[in-house]
């Protein structure tokens, strides 16, 4: 057999400080550009939002012949469409994507009255801006079939502002649930401290990939959403990996300290951790790749979650757990001693693999 | 471990395995031989996977009724009534007033001189339903107030009222399956309805907002032969009322001739305003049918028939009778569409006049046959997908789901060898009975379901490679295969029932607090590892085992 990594012995809880300062660095600069960018006036926000959670439209439409950018954008501006952003679409060359904000004017009657409004006429609007380059398809008929059509509108995304605030509120619910579900549960299987450090890695993960959001302004659409969802699960399946190899070894070496425990672990689930992770990096590449436009924020999302949720692991979740059990036995970490109670309540807690027959290395 | 026991692991893979294939493939019939062909075989998956509207293209609307504005005007109408029953009954009622605001409905009718509370509650509740209505009554006034808990049960019957018509609707229409359902909160009164292969909803969506209701009310006029009374401007109309609109009153625009190609369009024609009766002598709810009719057969010459239930008939018959050479307004949405003197004795049968073009009138006819909306519509949520954007999206996730399984698969031979073929088999098969649970659920595949897929998948690989490396640690250490195979298997299961398991029940609250998409992201997620939990586990060490039956002493394993 061949293997990566056959033994390695790295002090990970060692480097601890600087793997968590390279952390702080990045979600600084994602601080600072949120906050910047929500500052700057006339500039963009912190995120930028997709219509699902801010409300709005956005048209994918398919032309024959596709007029360039700026005619697009002086029909819309004609027809009194204002700030509509205009994208050409990565892997299709005849389509374009056009969004544009909540229709102003009619806010007077409350937000009610601007829903109706918003997601009735943006398409109509669009529509009636794009009719200056020819004719639409007629309904269900494809646009090489239609011999008198210049173009058609293949997609429409339209959500009035209630249904926005509907969905980032579910959106953001259903995150925080997920994360007490978690939290619970490994405190359940495991212990309080190790629930901790999970759950701050979960949200160092989130955080992390929210700041490359916010620095590169990818859009945060509802998928988006879906691909924090899958980086929490991951992160937690990666972090539960280790822990649980830590609370094999805590009932293997009750004379070891906890801080060389963790190291150990960390070393010994390490091959599985390349070959897992990199797999699921390599996947994701491909997703980056060949997914498409409709899944490319879930896939960038995706991308720079997977990374952060292997680092967070050894660099965050394992220091913040022992670190924790560490300040519950009043000692130093480096010279934490087995018999605090915490170790005690994890060695009871696994008892059925220690009528295993041990592994010795 | 006996051969029992194998030899029953091993029935269990295969029925299930088999069972797999014949939900994701079979056909739901008796099979030809055209099903075993490749097009046989990609037909049949077509058919029997369920897929979203993101995928196969249509529409998606949620659209929220306005429940507020019924209840408000519930009350006003209620409140009408009353007074009316009460001045009929020539009981000493003085006026009657109305609060619909916040969440306080009540009607209250003011009593004059010597009023008997009791009788004129008696004698309205008569007339007026006010059956969900608690009662209270003070010396000078009888006041009926809707309780909060009645308020959510009319609010409820206003949305399923509101599905069914829209359903009325959407059939007669020709949309060919769609859903419609309530969406959202119990209180939100949102109606989700999805179309499929619908890609331009504007005229649907035209069709369940159009707010049709049709009335036939007394115009104040002098009879035929003197013209009917019309006003040039709403002002003037109301200086014949005396500068104020009396509540039996309404003032009402009129446009003789109408729609003729686009019913939106602003249109230069003067318009008049009438002044008419009120409350109405029938209403759209005493509509029998209702069809686009044209005399001449030109396009853009359709007139609208209609014909009215026996209760309806009966009034509008009785109404005719006393009314002979009065004017009657044809009302359809506030708007007067046509003046006729009555000539006889009507029953059942009347037309709305005008020149509407064919399909006008048809939505017109079918939106009188379905009945009012009990309130307005706003739409909240709208898209669409057409069909090529769908095919396009299926495309782009397949194409990345196959580069990085085959990619999974290369790596997993390669540095796992034989062992690599296992977990292959274990890939496959979870991929297989992902898809026949969807099917045996009846769940529909998104777009996110394809990601949930995905992840379900690197899950799976995770499984394999746990288990593959502990068994590669005890065998360093010096462990018999047996005994490798076995620790392998056992210690790395308490991680992997750990890690799906948190993941699960991160993914059933996503389901249970998630929306569409998020919800479909979750099924094929926990699906998928449900379905782990046999195929990485169960049917791995069953390969296992029957190499160790095999070859009992084995001294090496390719891994």
């Amino acid at each position: 057999m061949f293997e990566i990594l056959p033994n390695i012995n790295i002090d990970w809880m060692g480097i601890r400080k600087p793997l968590i300062a390279i952390s702080i660095v990045v979600l600084m600069a994602g601080l600072i550009s949120a906050i910047g960018r929500q500052l700057t006036p006339g500039g963009t926000d912190a995120f930028n939002l997709g219509v699902d959670f801010q409300g709005g439209t956005v048209i994918t439409a398919k032309f024959k012949q596709k007029p360039s950018v700026e005619d697009i954008r002086a029909a819309l501006n004609n027809s009194g469409i204002k700030d509509p952003i205009i994208q050409d679409s990565t892997d299709k060359t005849d389509e374009v994507l056009i969004k544009i904000p909540l229709i102003e004017g009619t806010d007077v009657g409350g937000s009610t009255g601007q829903a109706v409004n918003q997601v009735s006429v943006g398409r109509e609007s669009v529509k009636a801006a794009l009719n200056a380059f020819g004719a639409e398809a007629a309904p269900e008929v494809s646009l090489p079939d239609d011999p008198n059509a210049a173009y058609k509108i293949v997609g429409t995304d339209s959500v009035g502002p209630v249904a926005g605030a509907q969905l980032r509120n579910q959106a953001v619910i259903a995150t925080l649930l997920g994360m007490i579900g978690i939290l619970l549960f490994i405190a359940f299987r495991y212990d309080w401290t190790y629930a901790a450090g999970a759950v701050v890695a979960v949200f160092h993960d989130v955080l992390i990939t929210l700041a490359f959001f916010s620095i590169f302004q990818w859009e945060v659409s509802l998928t988006v959403m879906a691909a924090f969802l899958t980086l929490v699960g991951f992160s937690v399946n990666d972090s539960i990996v280790i822990f649980d190899r830590i609370r094999e070894n805590l009932t293997l070496h009750r004379d070891r300290p906890i801080y060389q425990l963790t190291n150990d672990s960390i070393n010994q689930t390490m091959s599985r951790t390349i070959v897992t992770n990199g797999l699921v990096f390599l996947s994701v590449l491909a997703l980056v790749l060949f997914g498409g436009e409709v899944l490319r924020g879930f896939s960038l999302a995706l991308f720079v979650g997977s990374i952060a949720g292997t680092y967070s692991t050894i660099a965050i979740a394992s220091p913040i757990a022992i670190w924790w059990q560490s300040k519950i036995g009043e000692t130093k970490m480096k010279e934490a001693p087995l018999s605090q109670p915490s170790g005690e309540k994890l060695a009871s807690a696994s008892r059925r693999s220690v009528t295993r027959r041990p592994v010795t290395r | 471990m006996n051969n029992n026991s194998l030899w029953i692991r091993t029935v269990i893979i295969l029925a299930i395995t088999l069972l797999g294939i014949y939900l994701v493939f079979g056909p739901r019939r008796t099979p030809t031989a055209a099903d075993f062909t490749w097009n046989g075989i990609k037909s049949n998956l077509a058919e029997n996977i369920n897929l979203g509207l993101d995928l196969k293209g249509g529409s998606h609307l949620v659209m929220r009724v306005k429940t507020d504005e019924y209840l408000k005007v519930l009350t006003e109408n209620n409140a009408q009534a009353a007074l009316t029953a009460a001045q009929e009954a020539q009981l000493p009622v003085t006026g009657s007033s109305v609060q619909a605001a916040g969440s306080n409905y009540s009607v209250t009718l003011n009593l004059g001189e010597g009023a008997q509370p009791a009788a004129v509650a008696e004698e309205v509740k008569k007339k007026v339903d006010f059956v969900n209505w608690t009662e209270s009554s003070t010396a000078n006034s009888v006041t009926w107030t809707l309780p909060s808990t009645n308020q959510t049960l009319l609010k409820n019957q206003a949305v399923e009222q509101a599905i069914k018509i829209i359903e009325s609707r959407i059939n007669a229409f020709g949309v060919k399956e769609p859903t419609l359902q309530r969406h959202g909160s119990e209180s939100s009164g949102q109606i989700l309805l999805q179309m499929p292969g619908v890609d331009d909803p504007e005229r649907v969506k035209k069709l369940i907002g159009d707010d049709a209701q049709l009335s036939l009310m007394k115009v104040v006029s002098a009879p035929n032969p003197s013209p009917a009374q019309t006003f040039p401007s709403e002002e003037a109309a109301r200086q014949s009322l005396g500068g104020a609109v009396p509540s039996n009153r309404r003032i009402l625009a009129y446009r003789e001739r109408e729609d003729t190609a686009t019913p939106t369009s602003p249109q230069d024609r003067p318009t008049q305003f009438v002044v008419v009766e009120y409350p109405s002598v029938v209403d759209g709810s005493e509509l029998r049918d209702a069809s686009a009719v044209s005399r001449t057969g030109n396009e853009g010459d359709y007139q609208i028939a209609f014909s009215l239930k026996p209760s309806g008939a009966a009034k509008f018959g009785d109404w005719t009778s006393k009314n002979i050479n009065n004017y009657m307004a044809v009302v359809l949405n506030d708007e007067v569409k046509s003046i006729a003197f009555i000539r006889s004795r009507i029953d059942d049968q009347g037309e709305i006049s005008g020149t509407f073009t064919k399909s006008v009138a048809d939505d017109l006819a079918l939106t009188l046959r379905s009945g009012a909306l009990p309130a307005k519509l706003e739409y909240q949520e709208e898209r669409t997908v057409g069909p090529s954007l769908g095919a396009d999206s299926i495309e782009a996730g397949i194409t990345a789901s196959l580069a990085g399984l085959i990619f999974i698969v290369l790596f997993m031979l390669i540095y796992y060898r034989g062992s690599g073929i296992n977990a292959v088999i274990a890939l496959i098969l979870n991929m297989l009975l992902t898809l026949a649970a969807l099917i045996v659920f009846d769940s529909t595949l998104t777009l996110p379901g394809i990601a949930g897929f995905i992840l379900g998948i690197g899950m799976a690989v995770d499984s394999n490679v746990l288990i593959f490396e502990r068994m590669r640690e005890e065998l360093k250490a010096g462990q018999s295969v047996a005994k490798a195979v076995q620790v392998g298997f056992d210690k790395a299961f308490v991680t992997i029932i750990d890690s799906h398991v948190t993941t699960i029940l991160s993914a059933v609250i996503l389901y249970l607090y998630g929306s569409g998409p998020i919800r479909g992201f979750a099924v094929t997620l926990i699906l998928g590892l449900l379905i782990n939990l046999f195929s990485a586990v169960f049917v791995s060490r069953t390969i296992y085992m029957w190499i160790l039956s095999r070859n009992p002493g084995m001294q090496k394993i390719s891994i």
